[in-house]
């Protein structure tokens, strides 16, 4: 599907996506509350079928984190951008683990790194720092005078 | 926290492997619940080398931040090089002259040679056999030998730059590159009759360890790892990067889905890469190794993704730009990173010999997982 179809597509299945222009692939920005229907939905849907996670980003914009999930079709090569905003104060969004099993480190990671929590995960727990580590290193007002370096 | 050695409610056995054990080369920690000899789990513990490289690019220049990512698939030092140098060029629109546009994947070929025969050599020690790592490495000194020659480093290269590689191939290079081709083909022959063909190490990779195509997408499995599940995706041929479009190379899968598919697959692969160097090494195109570029790269505002295919997958850098010399933010999705996450899928049920073998063809680099 081309980019244009693809968008076509997804606006008549989701009327409140919001798209972004002028990027590489495909950029759609959705409710946070509303990423776990979506998922099930590309992932389900004839003709989207994005089956590969490939990329799970967590971004902090000091103001709000957004997630940003890229995702691909094995069968139809066609790639999906997906950002979702979550609060600053209390970042949630629901876990996708069950739909692509690879999601399971990366939001584990993201976790770790930025503090972001995934409901419904079946693990989350830390991953690269120990388990007693304080702070979100990734996050951009993370300060640790001992391990961190400025440049 | 981390498991202590013991025992669970069901009087299951809790053992852990690593972080200081030889066959997870390097330093990975599992955590393995054990019924008798069968693996009941496993659960790998991340970070014993998590350097937090995505932060420490946050405050490098685009031109610095490149040398960083040889730090972590220090393997495919040259092609993470690629990546990052790919992704800066999407953002600036250079356009990269011919020249270093072969060169580049001449190097790119080279490395994923010399990070299959270190592979090879340790994943056959994995299972005992001793003698084939001796023989990985001394051809793989030829390819060392070979990059520092040009680029003047033996495993972290850094030789590309955004723009095209850093300085012009040695005047010895094509020479030796062809030396090496002629001396490496009957070596792979060697490889085989070693150790391919032997009883012992196909029953300890046969049937063990199988991926479905199914669970390989799911779990985000990219390269060999992937393509011994019959699961095509290979960069080169899918999203054609610099010259792969226009060469004659297969994308090489097995169907088998098991340890010896995985093997075959980088076998075979070895060969595709002495085919493609041989067909670019009598045309590298006269001129400039490197585009003229700003002294002070700043990425306009916007967002940037590149993917190209190390020796163990798909790596992808992304890019946030801000507009600033440094990037706001930077991602690197690391195929062994997914490749790992299929360990404990692929591992249950099999015994906890057979943990090594499967680790063995999954190709796992530590510091590319940990970055």
């Amino acid at each position: 599907m081309s980019k244009e179809e693809l968008k076509i597509r997804l606006a008549e299945l989701f009327p409140a996506a919001v798209f972004e222009e002028g990027a590489e692939w495909t950029t759609v920005a959705i409710d946070a509350a509303g990423w776990e229907g979506f998922a099930r939905e590309v992932r389900r849907a004839e003709g989207l079928e994005f089956d590969y996670l490939f990329c799970v980003t967590a971004v902090d914009w000091k103001t709000h984190f957004t997630m940003v999930y890229h995702l691909t079709s094995t069968l139809y090569r066609h790639v999906l951008v997906v950002k979702a905003k979550l609060d600053h104060e209390q970042p949630v969004i629901r876990t996708v683990s069950d739909i692509w099993r690879t999601a399971e480190f990366h939001e584990r990671e993201a976790y770790d790194l930025m503090g972001v929590v995934f409901t419904g995960h079946p693990d989350l727990r830390r991953l690269f720092m120990t388990d007693e580590w304080k702070g979100w290193p990734l996050r951009k007002d993370y300060e640790d005078p001992v391990n961190m370096i400025k440049l | 926290m981390i498991e202590e050695v013991g025992t669970t409610a069901e009087g299951d056995l809790v053992i852990n492997v690593g972080p200081q054990h030889p066959s997870t080369h390097g330093v990975l920690h599992l955590v393995i619940t054990l019924n008798g000899e069968t693996i009941k789990k496993v659960e790998p513990h991340l970070g014993y080398i998590h350097r937090s490289i995505e932060k420490m690019c946050e405050s490098l220049s685009y031109r610095q931040f490149i040398y960083v990512t040889s730090r972590m698939d220090y393997l495919s030092s040259h092609i993470n090089n690629h990546g990052c140098a790919l992704c800066v060029e999407k953002g600036m629109q250079i356009e990269v002259p011919a020249r270093a546009k072969v060169i580049r994947v001449l190097m790119d070929e080279l490395t994923r040679l010399a990070s299959h025969q270190l592979w090879w050599g340790a994943m056959a020690m994995d299972v005992g056999a001793l003698t084939p790592f001796f023989h990985a490495f001394r051809e793989r000194e030829s390819i060392n030998d070979i990059m520092e020659e040009t680029c003047g480093a033996r495993l972290t290269m850094n030789y590309m730059v955004p723009g095209g590689v850093m300085v012009d191939i040695h005047p010895n290079f094509q020479k030796r590159v062809k030396e090496f081709i002629q001396f490496f083909r009957g070596k792979i022959d060697e490889y085989d009759e070693l150790v391919t063909g032997n009883v012992i190490f196909k029953s300890r990779m046969k049937g063990v360890g199988y991926l479905s195509p199914e669970s390989a997408v799911s779990y985000g499995c990219t390269g060999p790892t992937a393509r011994g599940s019959g699961v095509s995706c290979d960069v080169r041929k899918l999203y054609p990067y610099e010259v792969y479009g226009q060469l004659q190379f297969e994308e090489v899968t097995a169907s088998g889905g098991d340890c010896f598919a995985r093997y075959m697959v980088r076998m075979r692969e070895m060969r595709q890469s002495l085919s493609i160097i041989e067909q670019l090494i009598d045309i590298i195109p006269e001129g400039e190794f490197q585009a003229k570029t700003k002294a002070v790269l700043k990425l306009p505002k916007g967002e940037f993704y590149s993917r190209v295919e190390t020796a163990r997958g798909e790596f992808g850098v992304y890019i946030i730009s801000e507009g600033a010399t440094t990037p706001y933010r930077i991602k690197f999705r690391s195929p062994g990173f997914s490749n790992l996450s299929a360990l404990d899928h692929m591992a249950r049920g099999h015994k906890i010999g057979d943990l090594v073998a499967i680790m063995g063809t999954l190709d796992l680099v530590i510091p590319d997982i940990d970055r």
